[in-house]
């Protein structure tokens, strides 16, 4: 696996911040800036979206970003693909060397379907990608993010290979503490990341921790 | 025509179909010619925000591929459908849909004016058409479902497209398990090598199917299956 570590400094970052573990972060983008996200304490699956920020119906598509680089798995040079066919960002700089984008979010009813009928009050994704979404909203009346507006995500750091057989299996992460990604906005973009909050299986390692989240200007500026 | 067959209908090549499959009929789809790809994608009629979640239908089954006792999974914990039949083994989950910019440098131009309905489609902009009759957009447009079409992963993560995966006269049969807003198109698939504007036809036959039994293949495939359909049941209960 292809690693690129990023030549920014985090002394340079003009915002940073620590996300909890299975809570949601929301945050507009701009054109050049660079985002980075941390694994701070390794093993930790990190549920991410990106949306245009001038029209949210053009967001993120797992569909179409793999196929257009003909690859299942994200790392350095990945063109993340809108449902419209436009370039939202590109992943600049990888030292975990893996994403998934095909393993989604977890959800409350996926959990009662995945693990047992009783597990539908455990935290899940996709309630905190609803809960930051709501008051995303509330904030700016009139741009309207809903559940519909919810596609498949990326899952950095998660590791989630398909076998020739076309079996889907979930491994042991292959991050470890301090790995990161680094993406370059290609568009004005709003990022919705959800901490995955998931206890029922070995994305965080039983163990949800907390990520880091840098911004860097645009070069050049 | 079996008694239990409600209707049969032809999807011309590069056309869009739409049906509200209602829970107790079933769909079967067949590749008349061989060689077709029929694009899907599924809401939940009396809930369009509930639909088809390609995450949810992969992970629940661990599979990256559909076939014979595979369910399609809403993002509510639901079956939307699941298939009973299928002579192929294998139709593709993960490639997506073709869309105006990559038909126009596959195929080249071919207008309306020119070509009347031997114009150039392509899945993404028929797809939101049909949307469109439905009251729904943009917003909707999910992950889509490629019957007939295989594509291959390396264990680097390489897709490639599978040739001749379907031969004429298969067939795969969709059991609606809730009443399934079914939109379907027979673009050609997006990874589909082939140099040429060829879209296939499929054949449509609507019957009636009891519900799925106790012992059910697709129930019972796997015991994420055996929730997921106590899940769906207790829906109309």
């Amino acid at each position: 696996m292809r690693l690129t570590p990023s030549k920014l400094e985090p002394a340079h970052a003009t915002y940073t911040a620590e996300v909890p573990a299975g809570d949601p972060w929301i945050r507009e983008v701009r054109k050049g800036q660079y985002l980075r996200i941390v694994d701070l304490h390794g093993n930790q699956a990190v549920d991410t979206l990106f949306y245009n920020a001038h029209d949210y119906a053009d967001r993120y598509s797992a569909q179409d970003t793999i196929r257009t680089q003909a690859n299942l798995y994200l790392t350095t040079g990945t063109r993340l693909i809108s449902s419209g066919g436009n370039v939202l960002a590109t992943i600049v700089a990888d030292t975990c060397g893996r994403h998934d984008t095909l393993g989604g979010a977890c959800a409350t009813e996926s959990n009662m379907v995945r693990y047992a009928l009783a597990k539908g009050h455990m935290h899940a994704c996709r309630n905190s990608f609803l809960k930051a979404i709501i008051e995303w909203d509330q904030q700016r009346p009139g741009r309207i993010l809903e559940k519909r507006d919810i596609p498949s995500n990326i899952n950095f750091f998660m590791n989630v290979p398909v076998t020739p057989e076309g079996k889907l299996t979930f491994e042991d992460g292959i991050s470890e503490p301090g790995k990161y990604v680094e993406i370059r906005a290609e568009m004005d973009v709003l990022v919705l990341i959800s901490n995955c909050p998931q206890l029922n299986n070995p994305c965080n390692a039983y163990n949800p921790t907390p990520i880091q989240v840098l911004i860097w200007e645009a070069a050049g500026e | 025509m079996s008694q239990d067959t409600l209707w049969e209908e032809v999807v011309q090549p590069g056309a869009t179909w739409s049906h509200v499959l209602k829970r107790g009929t079933a769909l079967r789809i067949v590749d008349t010619e061989g060689g077709a790809n029929a694009g899907a994608i599924f809401f939940n009629f009396e809930c369009p925000t509930e639909r088809y979640n390609m995450p949810d239908t992969l992970k629940a089954q661990h599979i990256a591929r559909l076939g014979k006792g595979s369910a399609l999974y809403s993002d509510m914990g639901r079956v939307l459908c699941s298939v009973i039949e299928d002579s192929v083994g294998w139709h593709d989950p993960i490639g997506g849909a073709s869309d105006a910019k990559s038909v126009l440098k596959k195929y080249g131009e071919a207008r309306y004016q020119e070509h009347r309905n031997g114009f150039h489609r392509n899945s993404r902009d028929s797809f939101l058409i049909e949307l469109g009759k439905w009251g729904l957009g943009p917003r909707d447009l999910t992950p889509n479902v490629n019957f007939f079409s295989r594509v291959d992963v390396s264990a680097d993560g390489a897709m490639s497209f599978h040739a001749e995966n379907s031969r004429a006269g298969a067939f795969v049969e969709l059991r609606a398990e809730m009443n399934v807003l079914t939109i379907l198109n027979t673009c050609q698939h997006p990874l589909d090598p082939e140099p040429g504007y060829r879209p296939k036809p499929v054949r449509l036959v609507i019957r009636r199917v009891p519900p799925a039994a106790p012992d059910d293949v697709c129930r019972l495939s796997c015991q994420e299956n055996e929730r997921g359909f106590i899940l769906t049941e207790r829906y109309f209960q």
